[in-house]
């Protein structure tokens, strides 16, 4: 089936077969290797994306249910080689050991935000209940999302990754 | 892990969905939110020949009053349940359990009809579909039939609902004022419920008026614990009552037993867990 899916600013034209899952459309069909597989059950949330502006596990999505749609990776984040305030402070808070989990945290942490711009710790542990850190380095991804909060008031939202849509496809990343 | 091979169609409006289903057979499966069924495809417990998407139907999303009915669409969002001020208004148990359904990306797709007509009975809004004496509407080839929640679940993962039908909407009956509490008891954070207790009480001054209470997973399909609703009549709200009443929860249930726990301890669960859903409800 074909779809058009416009990801991290980019629109998309592809076959895809119904049962690709979306996570396996963006690694493998277009290249966005910044989102990871971490598990087989749908626990880990590494794959969390934004579709639409609603952060999702991409495992848990079919490609041919984006048609039409958009979606943000982790790799859609940065903007003119600056990082988002989030990313940022997870690297200014070792948010991080293996990294595995991280851009799965980052995306799901920025839509916690767009929802909770101020979110307590109890909030943030809450807001992140869908994403798995196998290295249990939660106490600085915690003070990670809190700092970036403080940062970004009043808040991040779709607003924040809103790109300029370029014409053709990017090849090979930034 | 890659599921199987499937065809794939997203229709737009419930008639074209019935149909297509009817034409599929019986190898076709329905997919709603898809958080329950995308994982079980993807680790191959079930090879359907054809997705039937309801995704794109637009007149299945949304929340809408009727009466004394809050009508819920069944492609309604976890998401959208848990932020509506109707549901919260009247609904309030509906919206509690919600909170607890999942993570919040999980909320964002999967939905309240998706996680009825799947009908785990470990999942955590069968309870309170049956607590407040919600009705399904099912739409067929021959139009639509309104089956009332404690018909509707017949066994494991299984309904009321015939071959060609789909579920379309929950009807709640308001129960306008009244407070609620879901309490669920599970190993870790991600893990289904072993046993959980839906509660909403109507009172008036310190006394209780009316009660509704239902047990998740302590039988194959949601049961109500009708003992523990009529001795709380005419209570007062506090908790030495209620803990009296809660000792009724497990009566005439026989629950399974498995690795998390045995029939006597599901039954100990049902007795605790309804009181201090009960207890959080009333706020005693």
């Amino acid at each position: 089936m074909r779809i058009t899916v416009t990801v991290d600013g980019t629109t998309y034209t592809d076959e895809v077969e119904p049962r690709q899952l979306l996570v396996h459309y963006l690694r493998e069909t277009i290249g966005k290797v910044g989102t990871v597989i971490g598990c087989d059950t749908s626990n880990c949330g590494a794959c969390t994306v934004h579709l639409d502006g609603q952060s999702v596990k991409s495992c848990s999505v079919l490609a041919v249910q984006v048609d039409g749609s958009e979606i943000t990776t982790v790799e859609g984040l940065a903007r003119d080689g600056r990082l988002h305030p989030v990313q940022q402070a997870f690297h200014d808070n070792h948010a991080l050991q293996c990294g595995f989990c991280t851009p799965g945290m980052i995306m799901q942490s920025i839509d916690l935000l767009a929802e909770n711009p101020d979110p307590d710790e109890n909030a943030v542990r809450h807001g992140l209940e869908g994403n798995l850190c196998r290295c249990t380095g939660y106490q600085n991804i915690v003070r990670a999302v809190r700092d970036a909060a403080h940062k970004m008031r009043p808040g991040a939202g779709p607003d924040a990754e809103r790109v300029e849509h370029s014409p053709s496809h990017a090849v090979g990343g930034e | 892990m890659i599921p199987s091979a499937f065809d794939y169609t997203a229709p737009s409006t419930v008639d074209e969905a019935v149909r297509a289903l009817a034409d599929a057979g019986e190898d076709a499966k329905v997919i709603a939110g898809g958080q329950s069924l995308i994982p079980v495809l993807r680790m191959r417990l079930a090879a359907p020949t054809k997705l039937i998407d309801l995704g794109r139907i637009g007149e299945l999303r949304g929340i809408r009053e009727d009466g004394d009915t809050l009508v819920i669409g069944a492609m309604t969002t976890h998401h959208d349940v848990q932020r509506d001020p109707q549901v919260a208004e009247h609904a309030l148990l509906l919206k509690v359990a919600t909170d607890t359904v999942a993570d919040p990306q999980v909320r964002h797709r999967g939905t309240l009809g998706g996680a009825v007509a799947h009908a785990d009975p470990a999942g955590d809004l069968l309870a309170p579909v049956l607590a407040l004496d919600a009705e399904l509407v099912l739409h067929g080839l021959d139009g639509r039939r309104t089956v009332a929640a404690r018909d509707f679940f017949v066994d494991y993962f299984t309904t009321a609902l015939r071959p060609d039908e789909l579920l379309v909407e929950v009807r709640v009956p308001r129960h306008t004022g009244w407070s609620a509490h879901y309490e669920k008891f599970s190993r870790v954070a991600q893990a289904w419920s072993i046993v959980a207790v839906a509660a909403t009480v109507r009172a008036e001054g310190g006394t209780i008026a009316e009660a509704r209470v239902a047990l998740t997973n302590m039988s194959s399909v949601p049961v109500r614990a009708h003992a523990v609703e009529q001795a709380l009549v005419g209570q007062p709200a506090t908790a030495e009552a209620i803990k009296a009443a809660a000792q009724h929860a497990a009566e005439g249930t026989s629950p399974s037993t498995d690795s998390n726990a045995d029939t006597a301890y599901r039954q100990h669960l049902a007795r605790v867990l309804t009181s201090r859903a009960l207890t959080a409800a009333v706020g005693a």
